[in-house]
């Protein structure tokens, strides 16, 4: 069924355009010259060379990327543990409660998150001397929690659609079962630990809000440290930031393309 | 599982039921005990002290002494009209947002359900790019675009649409657009996923019966879609209300929404019981939206087997 009709069509023109252009603009103006953000000065890279002057930016973005790596990581181990054991373990105790939990962050406002886990913190270190310094444990804590959510939820699916036999056979001759989980299981859901190892990373790259409630002194993350410039209107410097990450996102994406078409060949 | 199988399981499944110990404390300790102390918090009286709350155990020479309890930061947001205020103005701009964005989002899986399947995914991949893009810069792109002296201003003072800039940001119409923009690709991947499954033979049918085409949509297309439109709803609708970034970025100081508040509650007045006893009411608010995206989860999992 074709569809024709030039009132659909424009609507999802719009759509598109909405999604698009405020990206492309943002390219387009951090190559301006002019400090005006919307007058253009003509051709400059001088907001990329300030970027690299700004020590506080770098110390922020390698600190960002430290935490997206730990986290994701971690959630990536434990989630993959709980959509197995939610889908292999026939009777679990406190099945359902498990479900629950790890579901529940996806919907969870992040305000609430943040300022549970920062209250939780306080209590643990009142109580038993630990956290004694908010900073980068327990934002990746806090990180490691809600990306495990979307772990599971990739891995789960990817579960429900595999076929279990290979395993099966696996064990019929005879091998043991850590192997077979390392040997057969792991590089048939390998797929999904990529995607949901991505995802927690880029979630906890972006991540504002959460971490600003359970960060302390001298911790301050990429978003948190943009958060605090942009706030008081536009700067030129973050429009080259984000042209940045856009690069480096586009460039990911290339090479993820590129990589499943190449196995698709083969 | 069968329980032919359950012997075998236990056997070779025994290191799943001990490994997954770990990731279960961890949600005990980093997810649920978390709810219970902002309820006990919630249930403080607030000191000036570090913590700033009065403990609710209290412990005195003779051992346990009683539970002191408070309703009084409950009983504040009541009285006090502003929370009031702030929480219903949140569902409606939220609820305004998840709307718009319903209205945007459904022609669009409409539109990429019914293309041929190699530009269906194209055109999805296009809908999804953005959301790896950071969202708080993206959030931020809007504010080059809609200031006073931002590009669609000077566009439009250009080419002589209007005379004089338009105040487009820090109101209610840039945070509903922050919402539309952000949340999109929320709405359209359940509605697609939706679309893309119906049975086009349906639509014949309902031609074959002289049925004109938009007749057809509004009677077997939007019916059957509509577990798809709940979805994308709630899944927009939910996090819009306790949504920080985008009020705090594009809207304006008469902006009220709660996770601005909260946030404010929190960072600048310090006022710790209140700000938990805010987030449990908004909580409870939304309970009844995440029990129902729940229920909708669980089915869709049952009939996707």
């Amino acid at each position: 069924m074709r569809i024709r009709s030039p009132g659909l069509v424009s609507i999802v023109a719009f759509g598109y355009a909405l999604l698009y252009v405020p990206i492309v603009s943002v390219v387009i103006y951090s190559f301006n010259d002019s400090r005006l953000v919307t007058l253009w000065g003509g051709f400059s890279l001088r907001w990329y060379a300030s970027l690299l002057e700004d020590e506080k930016l770098l110390e922020a973005a390698l600190l960002s990327l430290r935490i997206a790596f730990l986290s994701a990581s971690f959630a990536t181990a434990l989630g993959a543990i709980v959509a197995l054991a939610l889908h292999r373990l026939g009777r679990l105790r406190g099945r359902l409660l498990l479900s629950g939990m790890v579901t529940a962050p996806l919907v969870m406002p992040e305000i609430i998150t943040g300022l549970s886990l920062l209250f939780l913190f306080i209590s643990m270190a009142d109580l038993i001397g630990w956290p004694m310094n908010r900073g980068a444990t327990t934002i990746t804590i806090a990180h490691v929690t809600f990306s495990m959510a979307y772990v599971v939820v990739v891995v789960r699916s990817r579960l429900a659609a595999m076929d279990e036999s290979l395993e099966e056979a696996a064990m019929d001759l005879g091998g043991r079962p850590l192997a077979v989980f390392f040997d057969v299981t792991v590089p048939m859901l390998l797929p999904a630990l990529v995607s949901g190892w991505l995802l927690s990373f880029t979630l906890s790259l972006d991540d504002l809000v959460i971490s600003s409630f359970v960060s302390g002194p001298g911790a301050t993350t990429l978003p948190m440290y943009i958060f605090a410039k942009v706030r008081l209107g536009v700067t030129p410097d973050i429009n080259a930031i984000t042209t940045l990450i856009i690069a480096l996102v586009a460039l990911a994406v290339g090479i993820a393309s590129f990589v499943t078409n190449r196995r698709r060949s083969a | 599982m069968s329980d032919a199988a359950e012997g075998h399981d236990d056997r070779s499944l025994r290191w799943l039921r001990r490994a997954v110990k770990f990731p279960y404390f961890w949600l005990l300790l980093f997810f649920l005990a978390p709810f219970l102390i902002i309820l006990k918090i919630s249930l403080a009286d607030p000191v000036v002290a570090q913590p700033p709350f009065t403990p609710l155990l209290e412990w005195g020479a003779e051992g346990f002494e009683g539970l002191r309890i408070t309703f009084s930061n409950y009983v504040f947001l009541f009285k006090d009209g502003y929370y009031g205020i702030i929480y219903l103005s949140s569902l409606k701009m939220a609820a305004i947002g998840t709307l718009l964005c319903l209205l945007l989002g459904y022609p669009m899986a409409y539109f990429i359900a019914r293309q041929p399947p190699s530009r269906r995914h194209l055109l999805l991949l296009a809908v999804i790019l953005p959301f790896w893009i950071s969202f708080l810069l993206r959030v931020y792109a809007w504010i080059g675009l809609l200031n006073n002296r931002g590009v669609i201003n000077e566009l439009l003072l250009w080419t002589g649409v209007i005379d004089a800039p338009i105040q487009m940001l820090y109101n209610d119409f840039a945070v509903y657009l922050g919402i539309v923009y952000s949340y999109l690709p929320f709405m359209i991947l359940p509605l697609y996923a939706n679309l893309e499954r119906h049975d086009l033979d349906l639509l014949d049918a309902a031609a074959d019966l002289g049925a004109r085409r938009w007749r057809a949509f509004v009677d077997v297309t939007l019916p059957l879609s509509a577990p798809g439109i709940i979805g994308g709803c709630l899944l927009v609708f939910i996090p819009a209300v306790g949504e920080f970034t985008i009020p705090a970025l594009l809207g304006g100081a008469d902006t009220l929404m709660i996770g601005r508040v909260l946030w404010d509650e929190f960072f600048v007045n310090r006022d710790w019981p209140v700000a938990s006893a805010v987030s449990v009411v908004l909580l409870l608010l939304l309970i009844a939206p995440i029990m129902w995206f729940q229920r909708l989860q669980a089915r869709e999992q049952e009939t996707g087997r």
